[in-house]
């Protein structure tokens, strides 16, 4: 009995190897991401009031994203080369619709109504960005020029131009980060970096300006936020309080009462970080952040195995943007950033982004499993 | 075109990338340790601080109103307790069609239809889920309408709130007080804490006086509230332990009132402008303290109108004004046996020796002539008989004799011119004139001096000399009890909320000291004489007991001329009539003031209601204390 079902299970994972590997999929980085849903899905389930209908309507949206990543596990680093110009363009397009006939949703033009459901056009920029950046240095020496560097700049700043004057300067910032992100991982000398990082700063003196009262206002009020503790600096203080009283071990599953009384706004989206926080202590996002640390990791470890420039590029840029993602919200949740308006990747509630980033994933493991190997 | 030349080499490239590869894993573990930083400094260093936070957002105190303590009088009988009213209240969100059930209340004749646009924006002003009172205090005949068409009315209810319930309703008003809503002025002297939930706070008299012991303190009830407000049941999946603390009702007061004698007061008083005051000179006990007119306590305790508050505090006979505490007069004659007591301490007098009355006084040194009041000419009288006859000649001729100083010296024991001390406030000191007085008084130096004729004057209790109706009923207690006196009081017991009574000690005056035994006599058998053959005859008509008594006439000064302008002129002309006295004579057992504004002669307008007074008290069968013999008794602390 002991040996038949020890082989019982060796065949099992076998076969369950043989079906990965067939699928094009990376286990363990499948096993990370499942998880993650999981813990996403239980939190959400608490965050949004114990409402089965956000539950499902989730599901969907992850079984889209499934879909979407087994697909394009099957796409050849060169099928994906050759797709970058045209998704691109496209995604410039749909960003040109949206800002000329956009439907008005939170103030902001940001949707695509396509009858069904709503699309945001900038999510397909999220990959369209970095695949056109991958593109343009595949066939380039690197570290890339000064010439390179202007054109690179033009891929990555018009889509982040048009997203930001939407205005979504949370999902603008991402793009352009994703770009920055690319061009740093193909050898932009560091001392070009911190002049770059000084010219920022000085845009930023200078953006001041052109920023909407409300942007402005959560600059000022993530500096402060004791100013306006019933207005714009609520969001901060009340996530503070969540995360705080929830100390090391949390006040359990569905007994969060920051969350649960509703005095953490936007607590399924945007701030599901404090609920976790709040419900299941410092245990608990311990837990959520190794758990990101884990798809990182594994993500940049597959990016290394690949071994042209486009993948290469193109994989551990994903990588490193999912880590961006989640710092920043996870920054902003506790005080450490600005209040941008960054989902946390997997876990909050809504938009298209829970595609965007799973198809993102199964890029990066097609690129993984299509890899030329060297030597063997 | 350099950048053409130059081509890729993959080993340079595979080396950068390693590189930048380790950079970002180093740049990420940097930016972990940072937000575990953050975390640990949030959730475990500040826990205890955000915990507190977290609580204060999720509960809120829901204030419990302590029942405010009853007042009794001194047999036990409720003066003022509290009392259910049952008011109209609505919750929007659970009304079906707002303006429609406004609309069907208005015809149900439950809310005013011209007040109809006024409740709807009221009831907008509050949350959604607020219960608004959208009609108070409702009759019982309304109660019944709203009853039986309840069911169609989703979302509306009666609600009960206590108020304060005066069974005898105007009786005793200036000695009670009344409540009434809490205003800005109360705001500032009270804890706001300890009131929360509290919505009356006594004003005037006892009420006022005694409101910490009446309060009590309120209790609270911790409710769970969600961020809109909403107190809600739970909170996801469990629900929390909330505390609450009952209240502790606030004390009861035993006060020294005797209704049925404080009724013979108001009674007596009738339409008249006036007041009384009975006191029992052996302890200070304030029997009765009556202020004619009085107005209904009900009005401030259920909310007063603006109109309706225009009309008391504007009426011409002034019901607000608490004429026993507040009201200054001349003594008129009712000075007299104290004159008389004066004179004969400083030996200036010889009590047996008559002098003649003409019906004038001549001031020596002055061309003056002071006449004699209504009574004519009393021809031969020695001291007793010209206080029983209230011969102003007499008096006249002894003030002269004794001088103004000695006599504000020798009067200012009695209480002249100073506060009694009674337990409540608003009291008013009155004035006792002297030379010294007068040089401060005025500015001008000629105003200044201190006429004889002054000193004329205040012989019959004329001139400067104001006095209140309490101040007398003082006096005439010191007068029955021969110069032992205490301080008046209302609030004889305090009772617990255990049910345990605590007496109040009542507090000695210092005695007044120096007059002998005999000089008592014969100026107290002048009153005597004034109740029995003087000028107070007619009041010891059909009496069981010995009378003592003293009457006055106080002369109206000043008319307002916008007073001299209403038909009441002549009315309002009329002297103040007074009446003290103090019975039985031999063992006093009650002492009274009586004052009737523009009652005229002292003798027929203010003794008979003194004796009405006297014998509410003196002939009842008994004169049961139930509240001191009901309940245990321990003497207070102090």
């Amino acid at each position: 009995m002991e040996d038949s079902g020890y082989s019982r299970t060796r065949r099992t994972l076998f076969s369950s190897a043989r079906l990965l590997s067939v699928l094009n999929l990376d286990g363990p980085l499948l096993v990370g991401l499942s998880l993650l849903a999981l813990y996403g899905l239980a939190i959400l389930y608490s965050a949004s009031g114990q409402s089965i209908d956000t539950i499902v309507r989730t599901v969907i949206r992850l079984a889209l994203g499934t879909a979407a990543m087994l697909a394009l596990t099957h796409a050849s680093p060169n099928l994906l080369r050759r797709l970058a110009p045209w998704l691109y363009l496209l995604g410039v397009v749909l960003l040109v619709v949206v800002e000329l006939t956009g439907v008005i949703g939170k103030g902001a033009q940001r949707w695509l109504n396509l009858g069904l459901f709503k699309f945001q056009p900038s999510e397909i920029m999220k990959l369209a960005v970095p695949m056109l950046a991958a593109w343009y240095l595949h066939d380039r020496p690197l570290p890339p020029d000064w010439g390179s560097l202007g054109v690179l700049a033009v891929i990555i700043f018009l889509p982040a131009g048009l997203v930001a004057i939407q205005p979504d300067l949370g999902t603008a910032a991402l793009i352009s980060a994703s770009g920055a992100l690319l061009v740093l991982m193909a050898g932009l000398s560091l001392r070009v970096v911190s002049a770059l990082l000084v010219g920022m700063a000085g845009a930023a003196v200078l953006g001041w300006n052109f920023l909407h009262d409300y942007q402005r206002a959560r600059v000022l009020t993530f500096l402060n936020p004791q100013t306006d503790p019933l207005g714009a600096g609520y969001h901060i203080i009340q996530s503070q309080i969540a995360l705080g009283s929830g100390g090391v071990f949390g006040k359990g599953w569905m007994n969060g009462s920051q969350a649960q009384l509703e005095f953490l706004p936007e607590r399924s989206t945007d701030f599901i970080f404090a609920v976790v926080g709040e419900e299941f202590g410092l245990i608990g996002l311990i837990g959520l952040l190794a758990l990101y640390l884990f798809i990182v990791a594994r993500s940049v470890w597959l990016a290394t195995q690949t071994n042209d420039t486009f993948s290469r590029l193109l994989s551990l840029c994903l990588a490193l943007t999912f880590f961006v993602y989640v710092f920043i919200n996870a920054g902003m949740v506790s005080g450490l950033l600005p209040v941008v308006g960054v989902p946390l990747p997997l876990v909050s509630y809504g938009g298209t982004s829970v595609v965007t980033l799973l198809a993102g994933f199964g890029i990066l493991m097609g690129l993984y499993s299509h890899r030329k190997l060297v030597g063997s | 075109m350099s950048s053409r030349v130059r081509i890729k080499d993959q080993w340079t490239e595979q080396r950068i990338f390693s590189q930048r590869t380790v950079g970002a894993m180093l740049v990420i573990g940097l930016l972990v340790l940072a937000l575990l930083a953050r975390l640990s400094y949030l959730q475990v260093l500040r826990h205890d601080y955000y915990v507190e936070l977290s609580q204060g957002n999720r509960v809120r105190l829901d204030p419990i109103p302590a029942s405010r303590g009853l007042i009794l009088d001194r047999s036990g009988k409720v003066l003022a307790d509290n009392e259910p009213t049952y008011q109209l209240e609505l919750i929007r969100e659970q009304v079906p069609d707002l303006n429609n059930t406004l609309k069907r209340l208005a015809a149900l004749g439950l809310i005013d239809p011209e007040e109809l646009e006024d409740t709807r924006r009221v009831i907008f002003s509050r949350r959604s889920f607020d219960s608004v009172p959208v009609r108070l205090r409702l009759t019982d005949d309304e109660i019944g309408r709203f009853a039986v068409h309840r069911f169609e009315f989703p979302g509306v209810d009666l609600a009960t709130r206590q108020t304060r319930h005066y069974p005898y309703g105007a009786l005793g008003v200036h000695a009670l007080g009344y409540v009434s809503a809490i205003s800005e002025q109360d705001l500032e002297r009270i804890d706001r804490a300890t009131y929360a939930g509290t919505t009356l706070i006594g004003k005037l008299g006892v009420e006022s006086a005694f409101e910490p012991q009446l309060h009590g303190h309120n209790g609270f009830r911790q409710i769970l509230v969600n961020a809109q407000g909403r107190s809600v049941q739970r909170q996801g999946a469990y629900a929390p332990v909330l505390h609450s603390q009952p209240p502790t009702a606030g004390e009861d007061l035993v006060l020294s009132i005797d209704l049925p004698t404080q009724q013979a007061a108001e009674d007596g008083l009738g339409d008249h402008r006036g007041a009384v005051v009975a006191i029992d000179p052996s302890n200070g006990d304030v029997l009765a303290l009556a202020s004619e007119p009085g107005f209904d306590p009900v009005e401030f305790a259920r909310g007063i109108s603006r109109s309706e508050y225009a009309a008391l505090s504007d009426n011409i006979d002034k019901p607000l004004l608490n004429r026993a505490l507040r009201g200054t007069y001349p003594s008129g004659s009712t000075i007299k046996p104290v004159i008389a007591l004066a004179a004969l301490t400083y030996h200036l007098v010889d009590p047996n020796k008559p002098e003649f009355c003409a019906g004038v006084f001549h001031l020596p040194g002055s061309s003056l002539l002071f006449r004699e009041g209504k009574t004519g000419r009393h021809g031969w009288l020695d001291l007793t008989h010209a206080i029983a006859k209230s011969c102003d000649v007499y008096f006249y001729g002894l003030a002269a004799t004794v001088g103004a100083e000695r006599i504000a010296a020798f009067m200012s024991p009695f209480g002249y011119g100073e506060l009694t001390g009674i337990d409540i406030s608003g009291e008013k000191p009155g004035l006792l004139p002297s030379p010294e007085w007068k040089k401060k008084a005025f500015k001008r130096p000629q105003d200044q001096v201190w006429f004889p004729g002054e000193t004329v004057n205040f012989g019959v209790g004329q001139g400067y000399l104001l006095v209140t109706p309490l101040q007398l009923a003082h006096v005439a207690s010191v007068l029955a009890e021969r110069g032992k006196s205490f301080r008046p009081r209302l609030v004889t017991g305090i009772r617990d909320t255990a049910g345990m009574l605590h007496s109040v000690a009542p507090i000695a005056n210092a005695p007044i000291e120096g007059v002998s035994g005999a000089d008592w006599d014969i100026a107290l058998n002048g009153m005597v004489g004034a109740a029995s053959y003087g000028t107070a005859a007619a009041i010891s008509k059909g009496a069981s007991y010995v009378i003592a008594g003293k009457t006055g006439t106080a002369q109206v000064f000043t008319v307002s001329r916008s007073e001299r302008l209403t038909q009441k002129v002549a009315e309002r002309l009329k002297d103040h009539a007074w009446f003290i006295a103090y019975a039985p004579a031999e063992a006093p057992r009650i002492a009274v003031a009586v004052l009737v504004e523009n009652g005229g002669f002292g003798a027929s307008a203010a003794a008979p209601i003194a004796r009405k007074v006297m014998d509410a008290y003196l002939l009842r069968q008994s004169t049961p204390n139930a509240a001191e013999t009901a309940v245990p008794e321990s003497q207070a602390a102090d």
